[in-house]
């Protein structure tokens, strides 16, 4: 399959489907982490290297520290798998098993980053991420750790109302959903680009064509009222 | 059942679930989400099932997904307990790991003392290990006419130092141990690196006859400092040779054990990089300390060091 679907059984016999992020989203939520830490350091040490000179130094450095080596654990522990950048561009870190990330798995991924980062800019990372089915690099390999889409819920927009109308042939639980489907999103799609969809539809109805009105009205019959 | 009427039925139970994850449901109905979930997860297998439509498998799924993430978020790995972790954890992985700090130990010290050894019969040895603008300032650091020993303090404060130290020795250690990915020559090139340089400064002094001031500024962080070191180099060199020798695991399953395994070292091992540059800061630094007292502070550091690895975390159960 070409899908980077990833598929986790839970305990309760649910296949969790996971949807992996790839290099550049990364990269983005990258970009977007080094700034938010290099204004954080900046906003940290202007004001105490003003009033205090240089004997801010050494509280300084400890701050640039804590910024370099665990900015990202904080956050991804604290903030459910989230760092601002990651947040910023949906994307969540998980164990590989869909739990949420913990300390260990935390600090390995992203002590290991040193080496993701070697010989510049990501160079092995994204190595890595291209052989690897889920994107991982070395780190999230190492680590077991997983970097996902965020899954935005909007449930079923409800359906434009059309008194139901039964399909005139059986159809197959697939075809079902397909029509379902179209109906749900009709409401993104211009007149002609609905019902040049529509006529798709036309052979598993075995009719010369198919409209846009026919398909919502199958799909209330189909769908059923409350 | 059509659609209509499943989502119907239903719609009470996503609700609560909704309002759980959103945490405004009280204490009573928050106890209700493994119940709830369980429900949850027959009905999306149900819409699998019976082909209800697409957007109502997405709504239920990620609803799924949202349930899970907060109902298994209460592991074990998600408490930080730091008495538990320096006081067992941390100790006990030591001593599990004892094959590889030997190792480390080994590749750490030899080329360090032999180093020593050597400069005080071939001084001139140092001039091709360091350039002479390094040689100067080590001269001038351990000058035992300064009032401030270490790194160069002008004027500048303890605090400073502190801060400098725990940004460039830990950063040592992490990278020291995160090298170890690379087959474990990462680790290796550090650790030596790290193990002629020190020797080779320490020698050097030493001949130079600057030892009276130097000997008694180490005396105090050392246990701390190369512990930690070596320590942080034998989680790096069991990551390296898990990926070189996996045994009868996959190559990449081996390298999570070890990493998982060897993550309580790179942690202690920072805990160790900090006190060792409190106590270089603070007080190896002063040259007001009579040097007996130094080197009696630094004996009983190294004994504390060794006698907490060797005799924390043994309780059973704790």
């Amino acid at each position: 399959m070409l899908d980077t679907t990833f598929e986790i059984q839970t305990p309760e016999g649910i296949t969790l489907k996971l949807r992996p992020a790839g290099p550049l989203p990364r990269a983005q939520a990258w970009l977007l982490d080094s700034l938010i830490r290099g204004l954080l350091l900046a906003l940290a040490a202007t004001p105490l290297l003003y009033f205090f000179g240089r004997a801010a130094f050494g509280p300084v450095a400890v701050i640039a520290f804590l910024i370099a080596w665990f900015y990202p654990v904080l956050f991804e522990v604290l903030h459910a798998g989230r760092t601002p950048g990651k947040q910023y561009l949906h994307l969540r870190v998980l164990h590989d098993d869909g739990t949420p990330i913990g300390w260990t798995a935390s600090l390995l991924r992203n002590l290991l980053r040193t080496i993701d980062f070697l010989p510049f800019l990501y160079g092995l990372g994204v190595t890595s991420q291209l052989l690897t089915r889920t994107f991982r690099r070395l780190g999230d390999i190492a680590a077991g750790t997983l970097v996902v889409h965020d899954r935005h819920a909007h449930g079923p927009r409800a359906l434009p109302e059309a008194p139901p109308l039964p399909p005139p042939e059986p159809l197959t639980p697939e075809e079902q959903q397909i029509i379902v489907a179209y109906a749900e999103r009709v409401g993104q799609l211009s007149e002609a680009r609905a019902e040049e969809l529509a006529r798709l539809a036309a052979p598993i109805l075995h009719r010369r064509s198919a409209r846009r009105d026919d398909l919502l009205r199958m799909a209330n019959w189909i769908r059923g009222g409350s | 059942m059509k659609q209509g009427h499943f989502e119907y039925l239903h719609e009470r139970t996503w609700k609560s679930i909704e309002a759980i994850l959103a945490r405004e449901a009280d204490a009573e109905n928050r106890k209700r989400l493994p119940t709830l979930y369980r429900a949850l997860c027959q009905h999306l297998a149900l819409a699998n099932e019976r082909r209800y439509s697409l957007a109502l498998i997405e709504r239920l799924d990620s609803l799924v997904m949202r349930a899970h993430q907060r109902l298994y978020q209460q592991r074990a790995s998600h408490r930080l307990d730091p008495l538990t972790f320096l006081g067992e954890t941390f100790p006990r992985s030591v001593r599990q790991h004892a094959r590889w700090l030997l190792a480390a130990a080994l590749l750490f010290y030899l080329p360090l003392l032999s180093m020593i050894a050597w400069l005080q019969v071939d001084p001139d040895l140092i001039h091709a290990l360091m350039d002479s603008d390094t040689i100067a300032s080590l001269e001038q650091m351990y000058d035992p006419a300064q009032q401030r020993i270490g790194m160069a303090r002008d004027a500048e404060t303890d605090l400073g130092m502190f801060g400098f130290y725990i940004f460039n020795n830990t950063g040592i250690g992490f990278r020291n141990y995160a090298s170890g990915l690379l087959f474990g020559i990462g680790t290796l090139a550090i650790l030596l690196f790290n193990s002629l340089y020190i020797g080779a400064a320490a020698g050097y002094v030493t001949q130079a006859g600057y030892g009276a001031a130097f000997w008694p500024f180490v005396a105090g962080h050392s246990a701390f400092e190369l512990t930690a070191i070596v320590i942080s180099a034998a989680g790096g060199l069991k990551l390296g040779f898990s990926l070189l020798a996996p045994g009868r695991l996959a190559r990449l399953d081996a390298l999570r054990h070890a990493a998982r395994e060897t993550a309580p070292l790179i942690g202690g091992a920072a805990a160790m990089f900090v006190i060792a540059a409190f106590i270089e800061a603070f007080w190896s630094s002063r040259g007001d300390v009579p040097p007996n007292i130094k080197y009696a502070v630094g004996a009983v550091l190294w004994t504390l060091t060794l006698a907490y690895f060797w005799l924390l975390g043994r309780r059973r159960g704790a």
